[in-house]
């Protein structure tokens, strides 16, 4: 590790120098365009914020349109125009481009941008004990080039055509035909344009997560000492890196078949009084490539909350995370699995019933890793010490989600009985669960957890518990019921509910359902006002606040360029070093040494002093050779 | 009554908050405790107890609605194969829902039992392989399980449909659903798209003997109970999906690409509305594929018939080339005559 550690210092140290702080850099280079991974990690999370009210707001408009179907939206017309119809309802085109906008925002500027985005460049650096990411400067373009796609995605919703309609995987022939529906005229277009610029940023940002985690770990920090959202970081980055040019070119032959007469995905086809020339293409095939990006795209907001939730769970319940081993290992089955499973979003599609079977197999294997990391989150709990933080509610809370969400994950995945249950809203139910609940949970924890440090102020505890039980109890409100609706046969993606006779069955729990999402949605105002009164009135935090192992918490209370004023510290031991019989205090970090602990110190412990030792005078010989 | 409830809920949410908030601060005061570490506020205490009412609470709403509305998100089953899937999927829901109860309670039991305590110090419990590999082995077993039923049944169903199945071809457009049977010679005729227009919506091609006698059922879908029926489906401008709850049957209907799926209806439309008490009763076609602004409202009605009167019925329709007796000028003329007769159309229509 010593030489990673001098390239460590060169690449980002040497650069900003230690005393960056004292001579501040002007306001465009501080704020806006900062190279420090912890500004560019506030810009992420800043922005995510601002995208999740934006697509909380467009599903409240929908919700209003499923949950009271005769009312009069007329109150909505300054804001929509003539989006609400002269009977004063939505219109229903728009409702499906709200529908789109609403699931492209949430799952890739909210919980890919908005949560990966943050806390993998917050944390990795932090957490390994580096200056900076590996390259200050693409991790800057990856935030604007960020930036740039949602702004386009953003200003599709001023259209005269409206946002694209197809749902958010954009199937053709519908997205790509233009006289198709008029969600796939320019707002389709803003839709693919912004999605390129979307995935450059991602590929910026994953090679520069991958490229920081292996190269710039600081002296002793190997990969079985790294915390567990770091492995989590490093593999949602891997699966990024993996399937995300598969979506950029899904898009790309999308863009050729709009434009330039190709025919990928056109075949045989008769519209508006016209066939088209177009012959021998599959739209089956933009499904397997979308698919290959839209499964493990899942997992790609998953793994990062998981990561979260281990270090908040590990830190508040004052134990060590239960199963280390099988908890990297079940990220790596759950990466690895992630990539060969994606057709069982297709059971239905036309796909041979015999790749069906596989991906059926493949599908509910993957359940086990999942398994795996439940049982280990409870075996963490029992027995523990546990503190409610805000984050660690939070956590728990993901836990029952993920519980709750991946359970109905079984029913879907078995070919035999998705093909009953395939877009009705009991898939709604469980991806909002599994992965829209529960990686939003995972935020929230992170936000809640590492606000100190990112602010250098604390958080208001008490209104982060009632922001956390208005919204565990709200989320479950609003999508436990919505497995009643599936179970009964109805589909999603339908503007009403009534015109159907069995449907009309519903309207009350739609209400309901509808009442349940427009409170959660408000209470989230608690959050946003927490988050900002804190983070300039906030009480002052302690460097640790939650006396906690990583390293980041080694750093000064609000730590400046370069992170550490001055040296590094060196890894001696795993993150979760909490409770251990003998020792001085419930926790101890990571860059104590094994000989500053004797009273605790396991019998293999004791063997490593000496290899502490050896390592230290090597260490002073080569820092005497430098200077 | 909107605006109301939405006020009511406002007002209800401030007031919990602000109770909340109240209460904590009263029991802090109570107390004298500082606020300083959340170790040792009561607020910790709170959260425990809310957790284990959430679990109590939630546990109980559930399980009351569950059962009180069983049979209102029941759907009743009206094919063969619907059987065995609504089997699966209660086999299903008991083994998930026993992992369910347990893992939820146990977490809410944890966080509660384990709630801090200034006198307890945490178990350092690190490993316990064993214990990892139990709780590996048993879920994939379990699993294992489930795919195998799963993977027969889906073998079953999407196996080649019987010889004696009834053929109807379904065609979904923007934003409704065609259907076309093969008439007396039981084989659909060859379509293109390039052949539509308003009337022949289908692309029939006249050029081919076996599209004579074909016929459309207009309004609504009819079909025998207790025979086979392999639908063919095709669409003929963007992906729709076919869609029919109670017979447990939904595939896609691809431009370009046919697909198929068969099954055995098992209840006619009458004694469906019989089993309900509803004599409103129709099946229907949803679509289920997002396709344009009509989508939520792109259905067709489905009758399911007794056999004898499926065969009298088909017997009486009208072949399209006999509704439609212009198209016999697309039939090349060594084929003329034969059309006439296939789809029975008396001979002065063809001197016209
Ligand atoms: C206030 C909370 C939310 C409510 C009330 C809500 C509600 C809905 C509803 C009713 C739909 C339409 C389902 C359909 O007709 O197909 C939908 C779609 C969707 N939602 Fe949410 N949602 C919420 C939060 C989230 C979050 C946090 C995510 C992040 C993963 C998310 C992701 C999606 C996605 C991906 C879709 C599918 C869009 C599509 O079909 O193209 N939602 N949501
Ligand atoms: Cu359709
Ligand atoms: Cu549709």
């Amino acid at each position: 590790m010593a030489t990673a550690n001098i390239s460590n210092e060169n690449i980002a140290h040497d650069v900003h120098g230690h005393d960056d702080d004292h001579h501040h850099g002007n306001f465009i280079t501080t704020y806006i365009f900062s190279t420090d991974h912890k500004m560019i990690a506030k810009q992420y999370l800043l922005t995510g914020i601002l995208w999740a009210f934006v697509g909380g707001l467009l599903s409240i408009i929908f919700r209003l349109q499923l949950g009271f179907p005769g009312m009069s939206l007329e109150f909505l017309r300054p804001l929509l125009g003539d989006w609400i119809s002269s009977s004063g309802s939505l219109d229903p085109e728009f409702y499906l481009a709200l529908v789109t906008m609403h699931g492209t925002i949430m799952v890739f500027f909210v919980l890919t941008a908005g949560l990966s985005g943050t806390f993998s460049n917050y944390l990795i650096p932090l957490q390994i004990g580096a200056r900076d990411m590996a390259s200050g400067f693409m991790n800057m373009l990856s935030y604007w080039l960020f930036f740039l796609a949602s702004i386009i995605m953003f200003i599709s919703l001023f259209l005269e055509t409206g946002p694209a309609a197809g749902g958010w995987v954009v199937y053709p022939p519908l997205s790509a035909l233009p006289q198709a529906i008029q969600g796939s005229q320019a707002g389709m277009t803003l839709w693919l344009v912004a999605m390129v610029f979307f995935i450059a940023s991602q590929l910026l940002g994953g090679i520069n997560y991958i490229t920081t985690v292996i190269n710039l770990r600081t002296s002793g920090m190997s990969f079985s000492k790294l915390p567990l959202t770091i492995w989590a970081f490093f593999l949602t980055a891997v699966i990024g890196l993996l399937s995300f040019p598969v979506l950029m070119a899904a898009s790309l032959l999308l863009v050729f078949d709009r434009s330039f007469g190709t025919s990928f995905y056109l075949s045989e086809i008769y519209i508006g009084g016209e066939a088209l020339p177009n012959v021998g293409g599959s739209p089956i095939l933009y499904q397997h490539l979308f698919w290959f990006l839209g499964h493990p795209e899942v997992y790609i907001v998953l793994l990062p909350a998981l990561g979260i939730t281990s270090e908040v769970v590990a830190t508040n319940s004052r134990k060590p995370i239960f199963g280390y081993r099988a908890m990297v290992g079940s990220m790596l089955g759950i990466t690895i699995l992630s990539f060969v499973v994606w057709a069982h979003h297709m059971f239905v599609s036309g796909l041979n019933p015999f790749l069906g079977s596989i991906f059926m197999f493949l599908t509910l294997i993957i359940a086990v890793p999942s398994a795996v990391k439940v049982f280990n989150y409870l075996t963490t709990l029992w027995k523990g010490n546990i503190v409610f933080t805000p984050a660690m509610l939070f956590s728990i809370g993901l836990v029952s989600v993920f519980i709750s969400g991946g359970l109905t994950g079984i029913f879907l995945g078995n070919s035999a009985i998705d093909i009953q249950l395939h877009d009705t809203y009991f898939v709604v139910a469980h991806f909002h669960l599994v992965m829209g609940s529960a990686s939003f949970f995972g935020l929230m924890a992170g936000v809640y957890h590492w606000f100190p440090k990112m602010y250098g102020r604390m958080m208001d505890r008490h209104l982060g518990y009632v922001h956390f039980w208005l919204t565990f109890v709200g989320i479950y409100l609003v999508f436990f019921p919505m497995h009643y609706i599936g179970i009964a046969g109805f589909p999603r993606r339908y503007y009403s509910f009534t015109t159907f006779d069995i449907l009309d069955t519903f309207a009350d729990l739609n209400m309901f359902i509808s009442v349940a999402a427009i409170l959660t949605f408000s209470a989230q105002a608690i959050f946003a006002y927490n988050f900002f009164y804190s983070m300039y009135r906030g009480r002052l935090a302690p460097a640790n606040p939650w006396k906690s192992n990583t390293l980041e918490w080694t750093t000064s209370r609000y730590p400046g360029h370069g992170n550490w004023p001055g040296e590094i510290p060196k890894v001696y031991r795993w993150p979760y070093d909490y409770s251990k019989p003998g020792a001085k205090e419930d926790y101890i970090p990571q860059h104590i040494p094994f000989s500053a602990t004797p009273e605790s110190n396991l019998p293999h412990e004791n063997e490593m002093i000496a290899e502490e030792k050896a390592a230290a005078k090597v260490d002073t010989t080569s820092n005497e050779a430098k200077a | 009554m909107f605006e109301l409830l939405i006020g009511i809920g406002v007002v209800l949410v401030v007031a919990i908050i602000l109770t909340i908030l109240r209460i904590l601060r009263l029991v802090n005061v109570a107390r004298g405790v500082e606020k300083k570490s959340p170790d040792s506020s009561s607020a910790n205490k709170v959260n425990a107890l809310l957790f284990l009412l959430f679990l109590l609470i939630s546990g109980a709403a559930t399980t009351w609605y569950s059962v009180s509305r069983f049979d209102e998100y029941q759907l009743p089953i009206a094919s063969e194969h619907g059987i065995i899937t609504d089997r699966l999927f209660w086999i299903t829901m008991i083994v998930t829902g026993v992992v369910f109860i347990i893992t939820q309670i146990l977490l809410f039991y944890f966080s509660y039992k384990y709630q801090f305590k200034t006198s307890r110090k945490a178990l350092y419990y690190p490993d316990n392989s064993k214990l990892e590999v139990v709780w590996t082995v048993i879920p994939a077993i379990v699993l294992s399980i489930l795919v195998f039923s799963g993977w027969k049944a889906w073998s079953d169903i999407t196996n080649a449909a019987p010889d004696d199945a009834e053929v109807v071809e379904v065609m979904g457009y923007q934003f409704g659903w065609e259907f076309r049977y093969p008439g007396k010679d039981n084989e659909l005729g060859n379509h293109d798209f390039r052949l539509i227009d308003p009337v022949n919506m289908w692309g029939m091609d006249f050029t081919d003997r076996s599209s004579f006698d074909d016929f459309s059922s207009g309004t609504k879908l009819v079909i025998p109970k207790g025979k086979p029926v392999l639908f063919k489906i095709r669409a003929r401008d963007v992906l729709h999906s076919v869609f029919i709850p109670e017979f447990r049957l939904k595939q896609d209907a691809v431009p370009g690409m046919p697909t198929r799926f068969w099954f055995t209806p098992n209840k006619t439309t009458a004694e469906m509305r019989e089993e309900l008490g509803n004599p409103d009763f129709n099946y229907y076609i949803y679509c289920t594929e997002v396709c344009g602004r009509g989508h939520f409202s792109m259905r067709k009605m489905v009758e399911v018939v007794e056999a004898d009167e499926y065969e009298q019925w088909y017997a009486e329709q009208q072949p399209f080339l006999q509704k439609n007796p212009d198209y016999l000028a697309k039939v090349p003329s060594n084929m003329k005559e034969l059309a006439v007769v296939s789809a029975g159309m008396d001979s002065e229509v063809e001197e016209n």
